[in-house]
């Protein structure tokens, strides 16, 4: 995008939809400040989105908490200049999101949810507009074809314990069962020969689905104009500003072990049993046992005892303890070495590597052989259960995991557990294996210091 | 379908002597010898390659040449060796190495952006480069996942009487996908032991994304809870979703009514109580009741009727009697039904691109049973106790004696039907209609590019 440019251009006339697609870049000029401004208060709405999200939310609930935090943070003293102010901010957050996988990952879902939300929010009228925006092929299905499928659409609606069925009167609209996946998922739409037919309260689904792989191709133009020109053109004014505003919400990032600066070696068995979580107590243990991890296994621990705090020499002994007993010394010097130092940035690149966030861990997919991964999402129940219970989870604990974990909300079954062994809350919710050791070092710290 | 050409019965008794020297007693049983033989003889290369290309091997300006070479194969050998990312650029490269390396599973993976064997040439230069991007829509259904539901046989043991539950998936998944999901191009395939794949090849199921994999698999998901949490099916609307109702109506009941035989499902107390264990109660009188009734039945079972049958229709009768105090339980006969036949798929397998596959006509190494396609028109009839083995291969390839010529050795043997099968009512088809996709974008691409060229 361009992300200031000079000729200013009057919104008032236009008849401005009340929710912008951002199909082009904002044709106005924007302060600096407000540049960044903007976009740290859209920030804020995006990540209330997420935390609510990850908290297992319900749909109504998330539905009023974001319209809540669209009013509080997004209203600009100037009315007329709402719509500016959502379009620069989502548009230099475009710029901050664009950069990895993983960050265009997130912004993508959540301006996808945030739109949605809005979406729902709006009267028929400007609903209507909308769809007219997106200039869908779809046309309404009337007369005799919805007349000829009308029991069936009866048939859906009752299946969903809905009140009132739809009738001949009704709008339903014909479109390729690929573009509304989550209304096939859960079987709130009839399907017939590849198209379904959706009802007048169910567009929603469709918008939001263009909206998403449109803003998903926009983000990856995005990233490549970034590389390629802005990064470079924009280097003393705008990328410093885009660049803190990308760590500003991805907080520590744990690299760096602060706090507790170090573990020794002979502390690791102690520190793995009190403090690790479950995906780094599964490698650990694994390569105990084993004397060998692949390479995922390596990687996701190897980072993870970097950001706890151990050194690169005591990182080499340690690896090597363990593999040599399978591999012998001379092919883990050959073969092995080389990896830990890259972690520490002393081979290769030699940037240093960022220890993995749950996220990341949570979106690997182990395969045969590999313990690498989040075990609350990939361990069969009782696997999990014989886990728990090894880390000292008991009783309705338990049970309470176990549901987290069959609504998919993997980070609380791990925010919980934390709470079970440790007997005290963790607010802020797990986010990253090395916050859950930092947290959990806290509290044993501040018990023992009581306690003598 | 196979079964009897397959069947060593009496009939080969009969064969004559000279028949007999030719050595038709070839052990049961599986081993690298065997399998040398059977893809050194047997093995389709060219339908698989013909396959794989989907058209794509022809000589239209549309054709992708880079295609199948896209596309992952994967082995695992004698010695537990995996190898994953082999790639191929013609049948007889994919036939040389398969012959050299004698694979004991061949596995077929996604079409990626770049030649598999190659990616590692590509992995610098820049961020997902190498990445499936087209893969035929799978779905897995294995009869150990029915463990809780059958009494017959248990783990990796299939029998006559529990097959029937792949029947049913088969039956109630075909027709979904075709009436429902309008796709037309789908291979079933026996998996050799104790289940089914399906292959769903038209050019749009092999271009889902995956979340609209996950959207198909979850559509065909009734049960709740994951894999290891106790299966429960619940309904709560005041109706059957179509697709659910059709394949109630139409295939369900009319099984489940078989499986109450075959697999005697409320002969005993553990069985009956497992039953009523799924009607949600809250007194307990409905249950309570029932249970009295059985109990007492016990002593009197003077009753032409099977015991099974009679309990089903007094549990029916029983919740359907539209009593206050059943109201509510209406859904329950559903629910039971539901739970003891509708089918349960591998969901992972379905949901991602890059999940691998066993290949059709694969030798499966525990019983020597080759992965033959499976009618699904007619897949109450197919057999999986009689499908061809390597054993039995080999020795329809002996009894056969000398060659004639040309050069399909599959056709003397039980191997040909299927081959036969698959190509008419699978390949060809599928073919015909890639070549009319391709014919119609090309002719689409022309035009767009006339048109801009125009401006
Ligand atoms: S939620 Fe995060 S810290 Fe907990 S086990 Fe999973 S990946 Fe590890
Ligand atoms: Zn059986």
């Amino acid at each position: 995008m361009q992300a200031v440019r000079s000729q200013r251009k009057s919104f008032v006339k236009e008849v401005v939809p009340t929710l912008p697609l951002y199909r082009s870049a904002p044709a106005l000029e924007v302060r600096l400040e407000e540049f960044e401004l903007f976009a740290l208060d859209r920030l804020r709405v995006l990540k209330g989105i997420s935390d609510g999200l990850s908290r297992g939310k319900k749909h109504d609930e998330m539905q009023k908490l974001a319209i809540e935090l669209w009013k509080t943070n997004m209203r600009h003293p100037q009315a007329s200049e709402d719509v500016n102010k959502d379009i620069i901010s989502h548009f230099v957050l475009r710029l901050v999101y664009c950069r990895t996988e993983d960050l265009r990952k997130w912004f993508l879902s959540m301006e996808t949810a945030l739109f949605r939300y809005r979406f729902m929010n709006e009267q028929p009228e400007p609903q209507r507009a909308l769809m007219e925006e997106f200039d869908l092929p779809y046309k309404a299905v009337g007369g005799s074809e919805l007349e000829s499928v009308l029991d069936k659409l009866v048939q859906v609606s009752r299946s969903l314990g809905a009140q009132s069925q739809p009738t001949a009167n009704d709008i339903f609209f014909k479109v390729p069962f690929e573009e509304v996946p989550e209304l096939v998922a859960s079987r709130r739409v009839f399907i017939s020969k590849g198209h379904a037919y959706i009802a007048r309260n169910q567009v929603v689904s469709l918008v939001a689905t263009q909206f998403r792989s449109l803003l998903s191709k926009a983000l990856i133009l995005t990233n490549r104009k970034w590389t390629t020109t802005i990064a470079e053109q924009e280097k003393d004014r705008l990328t410093p500003i885009v660049e803190a505003l990308s760590s500003s919400y991805l907080g520590p990032d744990y690299s760096e072990p602060k706090e507790f600066g170090q573990i020794s070696l002979k502390d690791i068995d102690d520190a793995a049993k009190s403090s690790f979580p479950l995906c780094m107590r599964h490698v650990f243990e694994k390569l105990r046992e084993d004397h060998h991890l692949k390479h995922g296994g390596r990687m996701q621990l190897g980072l993870f005892l970097k950001g706890v705090g151990l050194k690169l020499d005591d990182a080499l002994a340690f690896w090597k303890a363990e593999f040599s007993q399978k591999v012998g010394v001379e092919r883990f010097d050959k073969e092995y070495s080389y990896g830990i130092r890259h972690n520490y940035g002393r081979e290769g690149k030699r940037t240093d590597y960022t220890p993995y966030s749950c996220q990341k861990i949570i979106s690997s997919t182990p395969g045969v052989g590999d313990h690498h991964g989040c075990p609350y999402r990939y361990f069969s129940e009782e696997n999990l259960r014989a886990a728990l219970g090894k880390m000292g989870v008991t009783g309705r604990a338990v049970g309470d995991v176990m549901d987290k974990v069959k609504n998919k909300h993997y980070q609380l079954a791990c925010t919980l557990t934390f709470e079970a062994i440790h007997g005290s809350s963790c607010d802020a919710g797990i986010n990253h294996p090395n916050q859950y050791f930092k947290d959990s070092q806290t509290i044993i710290k501040s018990k023992n210091q009581s306690a003598a | 379908m196979t079964g009897e050409q397959v069947s060593k019965g009496s009939d080969d008794m009969m064969i004559d002597e000279y028949e007999q020297k030719q050595g038709s007693v070839v052990p049961e049983g599986f081993n690298s010898h065997y399998l040398k033989v059977y893809y050194g003889k047997l093995f389709p290369y060219a339908d698989i390659f013909k396959w794989m290309s989907y058209g794509n091997d022809g000589k239209h300006p549309a054709c992708d040449q880079s295609y199948f070479s896209r596309r992952e194969f994967s082995f695992t050998l004698d010695n537990d060796v995996y190898l994953r990312f082999q790639s191929f650029n013609s049948a007889s490269e994919l036939e040389s190495s398969v012959k050299e390396k004698c694979p004991v599973k061949i596995d077929i993976g996604p079409v990626y952006s770049v030649d598999p064997s190659k990616r590692h040439a590509y992995a610098q230069s820049g961020d997902n480069v190498f990445t499936p991007v087209e893969r035929e829509l799978i779905f897995d259904i294995d009869m150990s996942d029915y463990d809780d539901v059958r009494y017959c046989c248990s783990g990796a043991d299939v029998c006559l009487e529990c097959w029937p539950l792949m029947t049913i998936a088969i039956k109630v998944i075909d027709t979904a996908l075709r009436d429902d999901f309008g796709f037309s191009h789908i291979l079933w395939v026996y998996s050799g032991r104790r289940g089914v794949h399906c292959w769903v090849c038209d050019g749009k199921a092999r271009r889902l994304t995956n979340e609209q994999r996950a959207a198909i698999a979850d559509y065909f998901r009734v049960y709740k809870g994951n894999e290891n949490s106790q299966k429960k099916v619940s309904f709560t609307g005041h109706a059957l979703h179509p697709f659910l109702s059709r394949a109630y109506t139409g295939v369900l009941t009319e099984f489940f009514k078989k499986l109450l035989l075959s697999q005697k499902i409320f002969s005993t107390e553990e069985r009956y109580e497992k039953i009523l264990d799924m009607i949600p109660d809250p007194d307990q009188s409905i249950t309570s009741e029932l249970r009295g009734r059985w109990q007492e039945k016990r002593q009197t079972s003077s009753s032409k009727e099977d015991i099974n049958v009679v309990r089903w229709e007094q549990l029916k009768t029983m919740l359907q009697s539209g009593k206050p105090k059943v109201q509510g339980l209406r859904r329950c006969v559903e629910e039971i039904v539901f739970s003891f036949t509708y089918p349960r798929l591998d969901m992972e397998v379905s949901k991602h691109m890059n999940h691998l596959l066993k290949a059709p006509f694969c030798v499966h190494p525990k019983t020597g049973r080759v992965c033959v396609p499976i009618d699904p028109n007619h897949c109450e009839d197919f057999d999986p106790t009689a499908v061809p083995t390597l054993s039995t291969l080999l020795e329809q390839l002996n009894i056969g004696g000398l060659r004639a010529e040309g050069d399909n050795e599959w056709d003397r043997t039980a191997l040909g039907q299927s081959i036969r099968f698959f190509r008419s009512s699978f390949l060809q088809p599928l073919l015909k209609s890639c070549k009319e996709e391709m014919e119609s974008s090309y002719t689409a691409r022309l035009q767009q590019s006339k048109n801009s060229f125009n401006w």
